[in-house]
């Protein structure tokens, strides 16, 4: 028996419904080269040719082929047609070609593998349904397994899907979902609380800013079954202040969630409850780190402190708390739904379900894909992203932001999976994969995450505040021309000191880069020296 | 009934802080509220300065060293007002390695500004941003809150000087 609830919002979609519709892009990508436009031309030219009772111009998140923005696709029931790269000056010629043959000249081909090898979860809805409309999702099933959950399910069975599903953590780390859940939900402490970690500081990473912005409600559904599962009433969703337009949606999501009975007292007439708020980010990647994050949501300075305890046990404002990354909250409510047991299906051995990555670098199609675990590297860049632009050579891929590694072009083939990534001295990471040509020198690219780790350590633990500066200092010598012989050694020294020594996740991965580096390009590490006069001056680096 | 709480008295008359006010309300004048507070100061008067940091902290009633801390360890707050303009560089590892370095050197040789820095006619301030999430566009750049991609350094100084004329 569906809610009333739910009913009522699926009419008010189907009131709305037309024959036609013309969806346009508004992600912030698309927006960035002028879908705001676009949507605006295609409105007009609707409500000129007095149209509108048979054409609907929706305004819809981020198809996932960034570099062809603006992305438009025209469908009625039966077909649908991607248009590339569209201009306020095709609206006319689109608008008109619906019923008759579709433009050629803009057609995106949609049969090539960038969209055929996805495996669409967390970004079903994505660029399908009008991200700021609560019934939009609900018409295409949402909140259904809220629902279910509540009225159907009792708090220990949600637990049973999610640890049969085999989730593991999408934030990075990967650890395993259920086993999270568990340990909250047997807290006997009264007051509990679930958070969404949405600070995605990650440098090359726009999963979780895609989703937000695409599909709101897809992240607080899974949130709200969370909080069911192991009992909590309140939840914060913690959003980088960069992000805007995900943070507008989101708050507008809540309010509609709200008003439609599915957060708040009584969810859906039930005696579950539940609401959410949001808190900003201010501009610390450390905070990502999940300490440092409850301690920003408790309006202090993110520095993360010893574990144990873990926040599962004694989180935000000393009680116990759930703590997930958005993609892993946006796959609960398709677990819930389809079962455990079926979402594991999909994947490997030890990484089940799909993943989300960001596609950018020197790669011909950039954007956003789900793929299923297991997939190779290869067929990801080379595949569905097209390979280098101009017909050259990947040099390495790089997985993980800061924390994670560059995979060279030999180890490509490796399926992409938590435990092989690792095994290959990279992480999975949240999912920003930038792929890089021969142009790159590796040395350079170390330097570049080294600057980054430095400026974004807390300064709270010595290994971590010293020695990325140190590990930086060296490598600015080698790029300089100014290293000494001891230079090499001494950055493995210290290398393995920080990873070793440091308190959080940030300092024990800050030296992943300059390790995977060196262990596949290690001689451009020593060309580096062999060049190097140590009386040569340390050059400026380039402004920042 | 809950007692109101005694607020303490605005800066100034300005009606700004009336939003502030407002911020610090509806999260219940809890030091907790610290960061949300910050964020509604910058958002309404540009920057923090003194005078808007020493009455947060007493509205919160938290000290105004704690106030300083979370102030300056995020990169978001600015303690220094912002020129009419601004020009946010990505420097995300995508644009990093599609040439956001060279974004920002023409924007020093041609405007004299480093990351950081507003002109000396307070029309341009230039900031460089961690990863705006726009890889897909890299190099990318914000000029007053919209992003544009894909940006050579010709035509980013050319667009820098269209927008503050």
């Amino acid at each position: 028996m569906p809610s009333d609830e739910l009913v009522a919002l699926k009419t008010k979609a189907e009131q709305r419904n037309r024959a036609n519709r013309i969806c346009v892009c508004t992600a912030a990508s698309c927006q960035s080269v002028g879908a705001d436009r676009v949507h605006k031309a295609f409105e007009a030219e609707v409500n000129k040719s007095q149209r509108e009772e048979q054409v609907e111009v929706r305004a819809v998140g981020c198809m996932g082929l960034c570099s062809a923005g603006p992305l438009v696709r025209i469908e009625n029931d039966e077909t649908a047609v991607l248009y590339r790269n569209v201009t306020e000056q095709d609206a006319s010629a689109l608008a008109q070609s619906i019923g008759r043959a579709p433009v050629e000249r803009l057609i995106c081909p949609t049969d090539v593998p960038f969209f055929t090898r996805q495996h669409k979860i967390v970004l079903a809805n994505c660029g399908q349904i009008h991200p700021e409309r609560i019934e939009d999702y609900v018409a295409v099933g949402g909140y259904e397994a809220l629902y279910r959950a509540i009225t159907e399910m009792t708090p220990g069975e949600v637990l049973a899907d999610v640890k049969a599903s085999g989730l593991r953590g999408r934030g990075g780390a990967g650890y395993p979902t259920g086993l999270k859940w568990q340990t909250v939900a047997k807290s006997p402490d009264p007051v509990k609380y679930v958070v969404c970690n949405a600070d995605e500081g990650d440098p090359g990473a726009f999963m979780d800013r895609s989703v937000l912005e695409s599909d709101p409600h897809r992240v607080l559904e899974g949130m709200a079954i969370a909080a069911y599962a192991v009992g909590a009433n309140l939840g914060y969703v913690y959003v980088r202040a960069e992000y805007p337009l995900a943070i507008s949606r989101l708050r507008l999501a809540i309010r509609q969630a709200k008003a439609a009975n599915l957060l708040g007292q009584n969810v859906a007439g039930t005696r579950f409850e539940f609401s959410v708020d949001i808190r900003l980010g201010a501009g610390a990647f450390v905070c990502g780190e999940e300490t440092a994050l409850l301690l920003s949501i408790e309006g202090r300075r993110g520095q993360p402190r010893p574990r144990p305890p873990y926040p599962a046990e004694r989180g935000l404002f000393g009680r116990a708390t759930l703590i997930n990354n958005v993609e892993t909250y946006a796959n609960i409510a398709t677990i819930v739904d389809r079962g455990g047991a079926s979402y594991a299906s999909i994947g490997t051995e030890r990484s089940k379900g799909t993943k989300v990555f960001a596609l950018a670098g020197q790669v011909k199609n950039t954007g956003l894909i789900e793929v299923p675990m297991g997939i190779s590297l290869r067929e990801i860049v080379e595949d569905m992203g097209g390979g280098v632009p101009a017909g050259g050579r990947i040099k390495a891929v790089q997985t993980g932001g800061p924390s994670g590694g560059c995979i060279p072009n030999e180890h490509l083939d490796m399926p992409v999976d938590y435990d092989s990534l690792q095994q290959v001295g990279s992480i999975m990471g949240s999912g920003g994969m930038i792929v890089m040509d021969e142009s790159s020198n590796m040395v350079e690219v170390a330097r570049y995450f080294m600057e980054f780790s430095m400026s974004e350590s807390c300064g709270k633990c010595v290994p971590c505040r010293v020695g990325t500066y140190q590990m930086h200092q060296i490598l600015s010598r080698m790029l300089s021309g100014c290293a000494g012989p001891g230079d090499l050694s001494m950055l493995e020294e210290l290398t393995r000191a920080v990873g070793e020594t440091s308190l959080c996740g940030l300092g024990q991965s800050a030296p992943n880069p300059i390790k995977s580096t060196l262990r596949y390009y290690r001689s451009e590490y020593e060309e580096a020296l062999r060049k190097s006069r140590p009386s040569m001056p340390l050059a400026e680096e380039g402004v920042r | 009934m809950c007692p109101q709480t005694v607020r303490n008295e605005a800066p100034s008359d300005d009606k700004r802080w009336k939003i502030i006010n407002a911020t610090m309300r509806r999260n219940g004048d809890d030091s907790h509220a610290l960061i949300e507070t910050l964020h509604s100061v910058q958002e309404t008067f540009g920057y923090l300065d003194d005078v808007a940091l020493s009455y947060v902290a007493k509205s919160l009633r938290t000290p105004l060293s704690r106030v300083y801390g979370v102030a300056t360890f995020y990169h978001f707050f600015t303690l220094k007002p912002q020129g009419e303009h601004s020009c946010v560089v990505c420097t995300g590892t995508a644009c990093h390695i599609k040439g956001a370095q060279a974004l920002l050197s023409a924007i020093k040789g041609s405007f004299g500004v480093a990351p950081g820095e507003t002109t000396a006619d307070n029309k341009l301030s230039v900031i460089s941003a961690r990863c705006i999430g726009s890889c897909g566009l890299a190099p990318a750049v914000v000029i007053d809150g919209n992003v544009m991609g894909n940006l050579s350094p010709q035509t980013l100084v050319a667009r820098v000087e269209r927008e503050i004329g």
